[in-house]
């Protein structure tokens, strides 16, 4: 906006220009308010959590007596309760070592601290990193989640580029009907098609296959993925203009080029959104990890479903929960948005 | 177009039409015919009526779906999520979509209304509930812990909290506005992805010609975009028909906020009543064909235009 | 555009070869796993896994145990064909409904039937049959006939405990009169929201209506408009149909989170002096005041007598364990669940009452919990928590849609109780 200096200031654009500014800043502020309240909560106490609002901490924000870094810890840890058992543990282990057993108030802590003078039995000190690491720790559920995503978002892509294609450039007999029947297929929930396919997976042996222990939620997400993937990219190829696939087959490509030369390339703003969005939903889902994974396999959403017990308690943990898992989705949203770039089409649309 | 063999559509068709066949239309043709069956999917509802009167012979699950007061409150309620939810995602998408690409700091403010949809179902559950989120109610003697009963407390003299998501009928609309923090970001990054492959050379050309922005909006961004606009709204149709998690996390469809995906649900999977369930998907099905009817159509026109 | 594609493949390399390292893992496949599909999740499942850990390590077992309390998952492995070996369910009215279909392994055909009888009163095995066969063990009991206060208010205000309803009124009025609240109700819960409602009406029904027409009105044998019914909401509404007794009125008793209700009997000055729930409330109270001990900053009293003709009664929840699959291991599984061993060592960690007659009740860990434990054991009058064994379109449904309109709204309840029935009569249609 300032590539012609000019001494007169131009003031309807000036003031055009303020009014857009303020509308978009205070449109990303609303909608900010909510989450940030999940953002400052991962930090709070769990006491603090339920009781006060999250905006309290402006009064003194650098107070820091008023954090608390226990949420993410037993998050991180897997265990609601991990800082505070790790602080019982040391406190029985000191009264063990210096014989003052007695002076613990807890009679079932009293007990456990005899034992533990007398040899019977070794409390686990705690290392967050070890717990982290574990087999069944976080980091683990984390690459099962990567595990899960990355291929549920690529092939449902692929898979559905090459109907979108057909759908948008080539001539066959029922095309807008099938198109349409597919589109429709969007509409189906979810939780009716669980049984029929789990039989499905039995029956071809991919429930709990012990050496493709991804390939039945993958395809899953795939199946589920498709209906949106093939309408959104069938609207992007379509909407690519008719004499640049014209002027291709003349220089002699084939319809196999066109697509990876031509309709894949230019619709990369398209692709990048979808597969943000194909990424969130697979990262974010819990349902159909719940039915076609089994234990160690799990992803970070079932880990944090265990973090709350049956009647609800420690729900205090959730938004730190919730704030780590979303910084993964967050971090691939800036990062593709190198892709949302205009006039990819500029210069090639010939004339 | 010319010259193709026959089979080539369906080459690049085979890999997307097989796994959609096995994970959508197989149990979908499975969902249809559980409906007209009895409650454990055995037999046909006809020989296990739990009325007297087996309404509407083998339909009668159906009956059941249009004449059970809980459906018929879900679908005022679908309505009210229909006007109020696809409208507003779509015109916020759009407008946020246009004004974001006119700031330099886009991809911030672009993330702010993205952040949403980041978020779990869960998440969303403790962001808004009753619980500990927005619409929390905290005794009036004491300061609000819930963000929408502290800003009215604080702004509005004598303003008594409210108890959001039991006040009828606007406890559906406390609802909606969640659904509307969710999705609009989905709405404002397609509709942008449309946004930016517009030629910058049209819009330029046209801002020579003296065109002010309204003009250009409604006359070179909305003509050319049509055809995602209604893929968006296309969606955020079929999500409403769809929508159940934040439904069922806040409120589980009591106090006059049931939804149709939610009686689903209940009836499917709580109640055991698998004729009733399947039934209701079904509809859910039904329901959509208006709207395929207006694609088919949008796209001839995109197609007959490029 | 290339270096966009080649980014794309990357991706794609990446992604598949994150992946196979796992597959390679998994190949070294233990003998001896134990699926269990259940609603215990947090503390509860660490608990678990501590109570199964001596029979894991005896027999190399490991246990594969996946959290939910989504009805969807259990449902479609047990309907494609493929259940869990093991299955806790959080209401006796889903295990009915597995029993009918056939899904369950009947447990009296490998379990010593004599030394069970001998483990667990009669109506534990009542509850755990369909038609007449044992189906399943009940875990982690709630005594649900408790109300909570705080001994150092009630001391300094000078509050006697009740014993009657009457007394239980005339103390709420006195402490209406001294310028406090007697009570505070949370009803809201999520999608579960209305279930703490249920338990009020059900503990008064018990207490008003007697044992033989609550087991009536739990097999519908009579009506939701039945006299009984309508008397025992009444009753209940003499507490709810009243804005004073109520911490935060009618609205806050709609709106206030269960779990967060109990809160108040512990401000300065309090904002409540009673609070009537299950046992498991304690662990509510001390997440949120970790410095209160059990027995002298918190106490109960058991929810009073209130038709002098029918003796001391307790209603009492559970969760009840479930059997799928009968390879030996699981039975051998199943037999050692419902031994005293595991329940001993989950009783000792804290937030667990064993329905187990043979579970010492030196093993709890204080004496509050000791006598919840006893209270449930000795029951004269013992009756389970009717909303989970009703058909859940009314136990986890109607009933509870009524329970909270009943509470905005008391002058509907005829209006209420109708609707309910009309579902009822439905839901219990064969």
């Amino acid at each position: 906006m300032n590539a012609n200096p000019s001494p007169k200031v131009n003031w309807p654009r000036v003031i055009g220009r303020a009014i857009l500014h303020t509308v978009v800043i205070t449109v990303a502020i609303i909608w900010l308010l909510p989450s940030m309240g999940v953002f400052v909560n991962t930090f709070r106490p769990k006491q603090a959590v339920g009781s006060t609002g999250w905006w309290t901490i402006l009064v003194t924000p650098f107070d820091f007596t008023q954090y608390s870094l226990e949420n993410v810890i037993n998050v991180l840890a897997g265990n609601p309760e991990y800082v505070e058992t790790c602080r019982e543990n040391e406190e029985i282990i000191a009264a063990a070592d210096s014989g003052a057993c007695d002076e613990l108030s807890n009679s079932r802590d009293r007990r456990t601290c005899e034992q533990v003078a007398a040899g019977e039995r070794v409390l686990r000190r705690c290392d967050l990193l070890t717990d982290l690491l574990s087999s069944d720790g976080m980091a683990r559920a984390f690459l099962n989640s990567l595990s899960i995503t990355v291929p549920s978002t690529i092939i449902p892509i692929l898979v559905a580029a090459f109907a979108a294609y057909a759908f948008a450039w080539m001539e066959f007999p029922g095309r807008q009907v099938l198109f349409v029947v597919v589109v429709g297929l969007l509409v189906v929930p979810l939780q009716m098609t669980l049984i029929p396919v789990q039989r499905m997976f039995n029956v071809l042996g991919l429930t709990n296959n012990p050496n493709f222990p991804f390939l039945a939620i993958w395809l899953a997400h795939t199946g589920y993925g498709l209906p949106f993937a093939i309408y959104l990219l069938r609207n992007f190829f379509g909407a690519l203009p008719r004499e640049l696939f014209e002027s291709a087959y003349l220089d002699g490509a084939s319809k196999w080029t066109a697509f990876w030369r031509l309709a894949l390339p230019l619709s990369v703003p398209a692709v990048a959104s979808l597969a943000i969005f194909q990424f969130l939903w697979v990262w974010n889902d819990l349902l159909v990890a719940l039915i076609f994974t089994s234990g160690r396999y799990s992803p970070v959403t079932r880990h944090v479903a265990n973090l709350v017990n049956s009647l609800g308690q420690d729900w205090q943990v959730l938004p730190a929960a919730a704030t780590i898992s979303m910084i993964l989705p967050l971090v691939i949203f800036f990062a593709l948005q190198r892709y949302f770039i205009r006039g990819i089409l500029a210069g090639s649309v010939k004339g | 177009m010319q010259g193709q063999r026959w089979w080539v559509p369906w080459l690049y068709l085979a890999p997307a039409l097989l796994i959609l066949f096995a994970f959508l239309v197989y149990p979908t043709i499975h969902t249809v015919i559980l409906s007209f069956m009895d409650e454990n999917g055995e037999v046909l509802v006809t020989e296990h009526c739990k009325s007297d009167v087996c309404e509407w012979g083998i339909f009668h699950n159906y009956w059941y779906a249009f004449h059970n007061p809980s459906m018929q409150e879900a679908f005022v309620n679908n309505i009210r999520w229909l006007v109020f939810f696809t409208s507003i995602t779509v015109f916020l998408g759009l407008v946020l979509a246009v004004l974001f690409d006119r700031v330099r700091y886009e991809p911030i403010v672009k993330s702010a209304i993205f952040l949403p949809m980041a978020i779990s179902f869960v998440g969303a559950g403790v962001i808004w509930g009753a619980q500990a989120g927005v619409y929390k109610w905290t005794n009036p003697a004491k300061p609000q812990v819930g963000l929408l009963n502290a800003i009215l407390v604080a702004l509005v003299p004598g303003f008594e909290p409210k108890n959001w998501l039991r006040l009828q009928p606007w406890n559906n609309f406390a609802l909606i506005v969640v659904g509307i923090w969710m999705w609009t970001g989905f709405a404002m990054v397609i509709l942008s992805a449309a946004i930016k492959n517009i030629p910058k050379e049209i819009l330029e050309a046209a801002r020579v010609d003296g065109a002010n922005e309204f003009q250009i909006f409604f006359r070179i961004i909305i003509p050319s975009i049509s055809s995602t606009l209604t893929v968006v709204a296309t969606t955020m149709v079929i999500n409403v028909l769809k929508i159940f998690d934040i439904v069922y996390v806040m409120t589980g469809g009591r106090g006059g906020t049931d939804v149709i995906a939610n009686r689903m649900y209940t009836e499917m999977f709580i109640n055991f009543e698998d004729g009733r369930g399947s039934a209701i998907a079904v509809i859910l099905l039904l329901l959509i064909v208006p709207v395929m009817i207006a694609n088919i159509r949008s796209f001839r026109e995109q197609e007959a235009t490029r | 555009m290339r270096k966009r594609l080649a980014f794309l493949t990357l991706a794609a390399v990446i992604g598949i070869a994150l992946s196979l390292p796992m597959s390679g893992m998994a190949v070294a496949q233990e003998e001896c796993v134990i699926s269990v599909v259940g609603v215990w999740s947090g503390d509860e499942l660490t608990a678990f896994e501590e109570a199964v850990a001596p029979f894991m390590e005896e027999n190399g077992c490991t246990m594969d145990f996946e959290s939910t309390r989504d009805p969807a998952v259990l449902r479609t492995a047990v309907d494609s064909g493929n259940p869990p070996d093991i299955a806790i369910l959080p209401q006796p009215g889903v295990m009915y409904e597995y029993a009918a279909d056939g899904a369950l392994v009947a447990l009296d055909s490998f379990m010593d039937m004599d030394a069970l009888a001998e483990d667990y009163a009669p109506i534990w095995l009542e509850l755990g049959s369909y038609d007449g066969t044992l189906y399943g063990i009940f875990y982690k009991v709630a005594n649900k006939s408790l109300i909570w206060y705080n001994p150092v208010a009630f001391e300094e205000a000078g509050y006697e405990i009740p014993t009657t309803w009457d007394e239980l009124i005339a103390l709420s009025d006195q402490i209406v009169a001294d310028g406090g609240t007697p009570w505070s109700i949370g009803l809201e819960s999520g999608d579960a929201s209305g279930w703490p409602g249920t338990d009020w009406i059900e503990d008064i029904m018990l207490r008003t209506a007697g044992p033989e027409v609550y087991d009536q009105w739990v097999n519908h044998e009579i009506s939701w408009t039945d006299e009984a019914v309508v008397n025992a909401f009444e009753t209940w509404g003499q507490i709810v149909g009243n804005p004073d007794y109520l911490y935060g009125g009618v609205e806050g008793t709609l709106a206030t989170n269960f779990g967060e209700a109990p809160w108040p009997l512990w401000e300065d000055p309090p904002g409540a002096y009673m609070h009537r729930q299950a046992s498991f409330i304690v662990g509510f109270i001390l997440d949120q005041y970790p410095d209160l001990e059990m027995g002298t900053d918190i106490n109960f009293f058991p929810f009073p007598s209130i038709n002098e003709e029918i003796g001391p009664a307790v209603i009492g929840g559970a969760d009840v364990v479930v059997m799928f699959n009968d390879r030996p291991e699981v039975e051998a599984f199943m037999e050692y669940l419902a031994s005293p061993e595991p329940q001993e060592i989950w009783a000792s960690m804290g937030d667990f009452i064993s329905p187990n007659q043979s579970v010492s009740l030196d093993v709890y860990p204080d004496d509050a919990t000791r006598s919840i434990a006893e209270a449930v054991v000795n029951a004269e009058i013992f009756r389970f928590d009717a909303s989970d064994l009703m058909p859940a379109a009314v136990g986890a449904g109607e009933f509870w849609s009524g329970v909270l309109d009943f509470v905005e709204n008391p002058d509907n309840l005829m209006d209420i109780l109708e609707r309910i029935e009309e579902v009822a009569a439905d839901a219990y249609a064969e």
